[in-house]
């Protein structure tokens, strides 16, 4: 009982230090994506988007709000990871950490938990956010979105994480994010149903990761979706525990972490 | 319960880039121990500390910290542990006050219990003036304070310091000289690695010199110390000589005109020396050893090797 106190406190302790970290930040962390996200709406939602009608019977500002939130939530739970954890492997603070009687996986937590908490945060702002420009928006299906969110905040960390121990530089931890999860993202129906495209992109868009996390989370703030929820759901639960599971490995292998 | 705070048996450590660095080390200190681990640069020293430490993963062998294989419960075995390592390892951005307390959060110690903790370990190393200053702007010798403090705050039995004053003036050297003594009499074991080999003399009750990965040596500082055949002494005298006075089985070179380098054997008395030089008109104001004498036998022992 003590031991799982004492494991208990650590854990929070972990956690409490990941969100302190991107909270005394938040001018880098938190006000970036609001800003940005904005941007897309005046430009995309308000100026562009009535001369591009309805997206799936939906007005365009209105679609498009679900995949924009998700993108905020995917980059920012990814890049909190990926930069706090190689943070402390780059100055060694880390060690601070592997002396401690923490288990691998209450490490894992504690940052997973940290990006988690990050992508919630910035997906409930840019939620704020886009009340400005559709303020009669309402969420078709709470618990599926809230899960979604949740769920996609979880895998992208696990990726984080992974890109994390693998990095060497800070050119590491920016290689995945700009040069395959922004095109995967913006490919993967934000802004658009795959069902405007030819057949042939239709069926390789089917093959983008990106596609049924944003559909899902479309669905259940929407009720609109261009794929099978139940799939998606269990794909996105599949790739956590493949990716829980590589995490703890190389984390007990020491690998990236450990020399 | 094993009288022994650490255990190691036949430690290796191949790196992946094919470096050898440790080639079965066996050793074995002692509960209340004040141990010495020397050796050069690259030797294996930081390995071996990396290993027990869980910074470095093994090859083979086995690490005991106070009868607990690491193999079997490293937690249990961490929570014994306090490790200072070489290399500065905190955020530098956080204050000195998050740093500690964080670390305690670490090891399980509750928030209110850790503040607690973290004042009484402040104020002992000099630092609680300094709690709210972000680490980098502190000093060398501070930072270095701050490390032991972190490694304090879970109060182990076994602290392990891998050259704890490096770069530390010697003013703050002796300070923490005192106050490594002070919690090794209050019964904390302590291993250090240094290069300063007087602070090994000063502080270390039992010696190990470890070179290419292997243990040439492993015994007390006392013992090693009395197989010094002959020890070298600066004597500075009143009169200026031109030339090194002739004395029988006494060696002396003239270092300048009113310092004089003399060897002096285990078996040889120094009073004899001081004898001859007075009925020579020559006095001596002052004495000091020509170099540390563990210093000596440490180059000889790794020259040998």
């Amino acid at each position: 009982m003590k031991r799982r106190n004492e494991l208990l406190v650590s854990l929070i302790t972990l956690i409490r230090k990941e969100i302190k970290r991107y909270l005394r930040i938040w001018v880098q962390t938190l006000v970036p994506p609001a800003v940005t996200m904005s941007l897309y709406f005046v430009i995309f939602g308000s100026l562009i988007g009535p001369r591009i009608g309805t997206m799936d019977g939906l007005d365009y500002i209105q679609f498009m709000i679900p995949g924009l939130i998700m993108m905020s939530v995917i980059t920012n739970s990814y890049a909190n990871v990926v930069s706090s954890f190689y943070s402390v492997k780059f100055q060694k603070s880390i060690e601070e950490l592997l002396v401690s009687p923490m288990p691998n996986w209450a490490i894992l937590v504690g940052f997973i938990m940290g990006g988690v908490s990050r992508g919630v945060l910035i997906g409930c702002i840019v939620f704020c956010v886009s009340l400005f420009f559709y303020p009669s928006f309402t969420i078709v299906n709470p618990l599926l979105t809230v899960t979604v969110l949740f769920l996609t905040s979880i895998l992208f960390s696990l990726m984080g994480f992974i890109n994390a121990i693998f990095a060497d530089s800070f050119d590491d931890i920016s290689i995945i994010p700009t040069f395959v999860l922004t095109p995967l993202i913006y490919l993967g129906g934000v802004f658009y149903s795959i069902n405007i495209l030819p057949d042939i992109w239709r069926n390789i868009s089917m093959a983008n990761p990106m596609l049924y996390v944003v559909n899902t989370f479309r669905e259940g703030m929407l009720g609109v979706s261009d794929v099978s929820i139940p799939f998606a759901l269990a794909m996105i639960v599949f790739f956590i525990v493949v990716l829980a599971s590589t995490c703890l490995l190389l984390l007990h292998r020491g690998i990236g972490t450990r020399q | 319960m094993s009288q022994f705070a650490l255990e190691i048996t036949d430690l290796k450590k191949t790196y992946d880039s094919d470096v050898v660095a440790l080639k079965g080390i066996n050793l074995a200190v002692k509960e209340g121990d004040f141990f010495a681990l020397l050796g050069p640069n690259g030797a294996g020293k930081s390995s071996t500390i990396g290993i027990i430490a869980s910074l470095v993963t093994k090859s083979a062998g086995k690490v005991k910290i106070f009868d607990i294989d690491t193999d079997e419960n490293f937690p249990e075995a961490k929570r014994l542990l306090g490790v200072v390592s070489q290399e500065i390892n905190f955020n530098n951005f956080e204050k000195v006050i998050d740093i500690v307390t964080t670390q305690a959060g670490f090891y399980g110690i509750p928030l209110k219990e850790s503040l607690l903790k973290t004042e009484i370990t402040l104020k002992r190393l000099g630092l609680w003036k300094k709690r709210n200053d972000q680490a980098r702007t502190l000093s060398g010798g501070f930072k270095r304070r701050l490390m032991i403090a972190k490694a304090l705050i879970h109060e182990p039995k076994l602290l392990i310091l891998d050259e704890p004053t490096a770069g530390v003036d010697i003013e703050l050297r002796r300070e923490m000289w005192e106050f490594l003594k002070e919690i090794n009499a209050q019964g904390t074991t302590i291993i250090l690695t240094t290069h300063y080999l007087e602070e090994a003399e000063q502080l270390c009750k039992n010696i190990a010199i470890i070179d290419h990965g292997e243990l040439v040596e492993n015994t007390s500082m006392k013992d090693l110390l009395s197989r010094l055949d002959v020890q070298g002494f600066v004597l500075d005298i009143d009169q200026s000589l031109e030339q090194p006075p002739s004395i029988l089985n006494f060696p002396i070179t003239l270092e300048d005109s009113t310092t004089l380098n003399v060897v002096i054997k285990k078996d040889q008395s120094i009073n004899d020396l001081f004898g001859q030089l007075s009925a020579l008109g020559i006095t001596v104001s002052s004495m000091r050893n020509e170099s540390n004498r563990l210093e000596e036998m440490f180059i000889e022992m790794v020259k040998k090797n």
